[in-house]
């Protein structure tokens, strides 16, 4: 086991977690909105937002998929370690890591049932950059209209149709988070 | 505050807490089931906005309590104190200095803003439930957006009362498709829900569900188009500030039949009478 397996987790689990989730949960209710979010240092190729994210919301009971270059022996361990999040496929995962084109076809994930749309895979998206340009959104947690750099718009769109059930999604990149939820109308 | 994890809840409970918000907040008004813990009060005394506030609580947040408007209330004050004592918050009686508003059965009258958090504390989570016991049937009522039931109740109201009389957890439906129940606030509070720029949470202990509204959601009050929804209240203005436009409380004075009106929002009515607003009852 690598040194680096045992170090990067929260310097003060419970607060690090408070602030982290804080950003998150802003993100999700605030779509097209960067939000800061730091505390974890994951193993390459991850970000520091991903690792925080992961760590934030991730334990033995939340099944999680590694996507493409994510699926590495560093990260597995450190997420074994620091969450004990089981690894599965996108089939059966809470939540998936990876970049845009690793995560792709979303057609492979949970997106609830009709009874259950909360029982949907959650996709932390790891991008080049994050800002408020790009794809025009609408919806809940949007004033008027607000814009993301997503990295296409035509799976979003689609994701948007299954509403009630569907995909969330949280983008990260550095050390900043975003968020798009399956209400976003992306044009 | 170090016998106790920041803010009560051991870390485990909270991530579980913060996965059904997240998912609350994707799916607007459905009630997401959650693993709801016995906390150190009884179930009706506030458990599921206390879990709730637990969940999003950071050291540096200013967290306000009311009661059906009150801050000095026993519920309010229990609960104040409560995080005040196992997560080290700040705490405040002013609604515009607050970050964090636990709030049980009102939403304040100042209007909020967008740093800040609503949690409500809820005691009947399911809109349909008392005209569906099962919980079985009224999941798949939700799923088939099935809301007949509701529209027939408010009906029968009408062919009581002549009006709609349901006063309180007056149903809504968000953005288009989920009925919800907007835990007990007056329907005078209604309009508030709707586009509002905090984030507002929903907590049910007992019933383990929560629920939320993202900010500026369309929020809107079931009604028929030739009864239209009413916001209601006292048709009195405020005894000790004389405010026109606030939810009102009577209070009985005398054993002669005396009564007066008074805001149920207490820090709205402090801070009127403190810039000089005079109601008739004011000593």
């Amino acid at each position: 086991m690598q040194a680096d397996t045992l170090s990067g987790g929260f310097a003060d689990p419970s607060i690090g977690s408070s602030h982290a989730f804080r950003a998150v949960m802003e993100a999700m209710a605030r779509p097209g909105t960067v939000q800061e979010i730091s505390g974890a240092v994951p193993p390459a190729p991850l970000s520091p937002a991903a690792g925080t994210v992961l760590l934030t919301l991730c334990d033995t009971e939340t099944p999680v998929y590694l996507a493409g270059a994510a699926d590495c022996e560093a990260l597995r361990v450190w997420l074994a370690f620091h969450t004990g999040a089981p690894l599965v496929g996108p089939a059966e995962c809470m939540f998936a890591v990876g970049t845009w084109d690793a995560l792709v076809p979303l057609s492979s994930y949970p997106v609830g049932t009709s009874q259950y749309p909360d029982r949907s895979a959650t996709l932390i998206v790891e991008r080049p950059d994050l800002s408020a340009t790009g794809a025009a959104l609408t919806g809940p947690g949007i004033k008027d209209q607000a814009a993301l750099s997503l990295p296409e718009v035509a799976a979003f769109q689609s994701n948007h149709a299954l509403f009630p059930l569907g995909l969330d999604f949280i983008f990260t990149s550095g050390d900043c988070v975003a968020a798009l939820p399956r209400t976003t109308k992306v044009s | 505050m170090n016998a106790y994890n920041f803010a009560y809840l051991d870390e485990q409970t909270k991530r579980m807490i913060r996965r059904a918000i997240l998912k609350g907040l994707a799916i607007p008004g459905y009630q997401v089931p959650f693993a709801s813990r016995e906390m150190p009060m009884p179930y009706g005394w506030g458990t599921g906005g206390v879990q709730v506030s637990a969940a999003v609580l950071t050291p540096e947040d200013t967290f306000k309590v009311i009661d059906q408007g009150a801050d000095d209330t026993t519920n309010a004050v229990s609960i104040r104190s409560f995080f005040q004592r196992t997560a080290g918050v700040a705490t405040t009686t002013a609604t515009r200095d607050a970050t964090v508003i636990q709030t049980r059965h009102r939403i304040p009258e100042e209007a909020l803003g967008e740093g800040q958090i609503l949690v409500y504390q809820v005691p009947i989570p399911e809109p349909l439930r008392f005209l569906e016991p099962r919980e079985s049937e009224t999941r798949k009522m939700h799923s088939l957006e099935e809301y007949g039931l509701m529209h027939v109740k408010l009906y029968e109201d009408i062919s009581r009362h002549g009006h709609i009389a349901t006063s309180y957890a007056y149903p809504v439906k968000v953005e288009g498709r989920y009925v919800m129940d907007p835990s007990p606030i007056p329907k005078f509070d209604n309009p508030k829900l709707g586009d509002m720029a905090a984030i507002q949470l929903f907590g049910a202990g007992r019933e383990q569900r929560i629920y939320a509204l993202p900010p500026y959601t369309q929020v809107v009050s079931l009604d028929f188009e030739d009864h239209p929804f009413e916001a209601t209240k006292a048709d009195h203005p405020c005894g000790m500030c004389g405010a026109q436009d606030s939810y009102l409380d009577e209070l009985i004075i005398d054993d002669a039949g005396g009564r007066m009106f008074v805001c149920s929002d207490t820090d709205y009515c402090e801070a009127r009478q403190a810039a000089g607003h005079k109601g008739k009852d004011a000593a």
